[in-house]
């Protein structure tokens, strides 16, 4: 069957359909994928709150402390079985989480976030990775 | 009644993945079977649509133009050349001003009684171009900025994206300004329909379902994202997977992914068989894509049976001469020798 104007036709159908497509071309070039694993600290089994609510709430939670320390001068923070913590992302987190690179980036740059954390915070001396 | 419908059909759509992974457990199903039918589907529908389109033969220009044409004296008039474009590039501005910056819609006009002067008058309106371009915009961006969740290692222009989508660094997890406005540009595109009666009595049950399902698929992101707080690193690691052909369905991803992707996927399926499709049809529209060049070029059919030739008068009477004179009918050239036996 014959088609007006098909070349043009064509080739816009092409690009379009390299465009739709093109998580599979771009993807089959590079290894099969598997979930980042994040290096969790040697000594301290325990974060402030349960896994769960850290996987889930973590940005809220360090959102809440730059407000609390920054804006309301409050320091302690207590987690719902009561105990009680320092309120600061260079003391009190990267105690135990001390490298940002094993930690925090392993998920934010396989997901393409960009924390603003570091806007403002410098990564502890030495730490830098 | 027809946006009750197309509520009621979406609000459907939504309970099924509930119940089919909530209830069944059919994760495997409403994970892989459909989404990948979904696009083979799309694909599929789209090159037929486009095939058949194309098959359409588009032997005259058909332009509808705004403004002056090329005129014969340029000293008189000025052309207007992208509103009424006689040559190739120039219809390629028009078109790109038509599907980059939606330049027919700029032009809507709405009757309106003009209180002042007493007078009925048509005036420009242009809040339907407005929320038109948000929306589109909005989801070209959203469409965009999901591509991190689909590539394996994601290319830095859209490390931009995200960063720049969500600049205003509002809430946390940091709201997508692209996810606010596809739903102002939503609501009024439904809004319109529902509030202006001469609109609302036009509108069918497949105008409002485009967009309830549209708004249903915006929504579930936003729940997602920002309430829900799903775990994106299981959905990546499925839709990665899926797309390199290794099929996997992480555990602990929430419902609520599952609903989203149904809604994606019905959209997948719809979008050849509906008036979606005008994503490739602006393309192919001879009202636009033609350069108003009538009188310029000859045009010829190009079905035209090529062996039958142009058959003129002179030539016709030559064929049929003598009988033409035996009857008497008056001839531009006699036959020969009919002269002298004329005087004789």
């Amino acid at each position: 069957m014959k088609l007006y104007n098909g070349g043009s036709i064509l080739t816009g159908l092409v690009i379009f359909l390299g465009l739709v497509t093109f998580p599979l071309w771009f993807n089959a070039g590079s290894k099969a994928y598997s979930q980042p694993e994040v290096k969790l600290p040697a000594k301290e089994k325990e974060c402030i709150e349960s896994k769960e609510f850290m996987r889930k709430e973590h940005m809220q939670l360090l959102n809440e402390w730059r407000d609390w320390a920054l804006r309301e001068g409050k320091r302690t923070f207590v987690n719902s079985k009561g105990k009680e913590y320092t309120i600061s992302l260079q003391n009190t987190c990267m105690k135990c989480h001390d490298n940002k690179a094993e930690f925090c980036d392993k998920c934010h740059n396989d997901q393409a976030v960009s924390p603003y954390c570091w806007d403002c915070h410098i990564q502890p001396e030495g730490l830098k990775k | 009644m027809n946006a009750l419908y197309s509520l009621v059909f979406v609000f459907a759509l939504v309970l099924i993945p509930l119940i089919g992974v909530g209830a069944a457990k059919l994760n495997v199903f409403f994970g892989i079977c459909i989404p990948s039918t979904a696009l083979l589907v799309f694909l599929a529908g789209f090159v037929c649509k486009i095939y058949g389109w194309a098959k359409r033969p588009v032997p005259f220009r058909i332009p509808t133009t705004g403004g002056q044409q090329e005129p014969y004296d340029t000293t008189l008039f000025t052309q207007n050349k992208w509103d009424n474009p006689s040559t190739g590039p120039q219809t390629v501005v028009r078109m790109l001003l038509e599907v980059l910056c939606f330049r027919s819609l700029f032009r809507n006009t709405a009757v309106k009684l003009d209180v002042k002067n007493n007078v009925v008058a048509y005036a420009s309106a242009k809040w339907l171009w407005l929320f038109a371009i948000l929306f589109h915009y909005s989801f070209f961006i959203i469409v965009a900025r999901h591509m991190r969740l689909f590539l394996a290692k994601v290319p830095m222009p859209l490390e931009w994206l995200e960063f720049g989508d969500g600049i205003m660094q509002i809430g946390i997890p940091r709201m997508y300004m692209s996810d606010v406005l596809i739903l102002v540009g939503l609501l009024f595109l439904l809004g319109r329909r529902l509030v202006d009666p001469k609109i609302r009595y036009i509108s069918l049950v497949n105008d409002y379902f485009p967009l309830f399902l549209i708004i249903g698929i915006a929504l579930s992101g936003v729940y997602m994202r920002y309430f829900a707080k799903v775990d994106v690193i299981a959905i990546k690691d499925m839709v990665v997977s899926l797309t390199q052909l290794k099929f996997k369905v992480p555990a602990g991803i929430d419902n609520s992914f599952y609903v989203h992707l149904f809604l994606v996927s019905t959209l997948l399926f719809y979008f050849p068989f509906s008036k979606l499709m005008h994503l490739g049809g602006v393309f192919l529209s001879p009202t636009r894509n033609l350069p108003n060049d009538t009188r310029i070029r000859h045009h010829e059919n190009p079905w035209n049976d090529k062996s039958i030739m142009p058959h003129s008068y002179a030539a016709y009477e030559d064929d049929f001469r003598a009988p033409m004179f035996e009857a008497g009918l008056p001839l531009e050239k006699l036959p020969e020798g009919a002269e002298e036996e004329a005087k004789a």
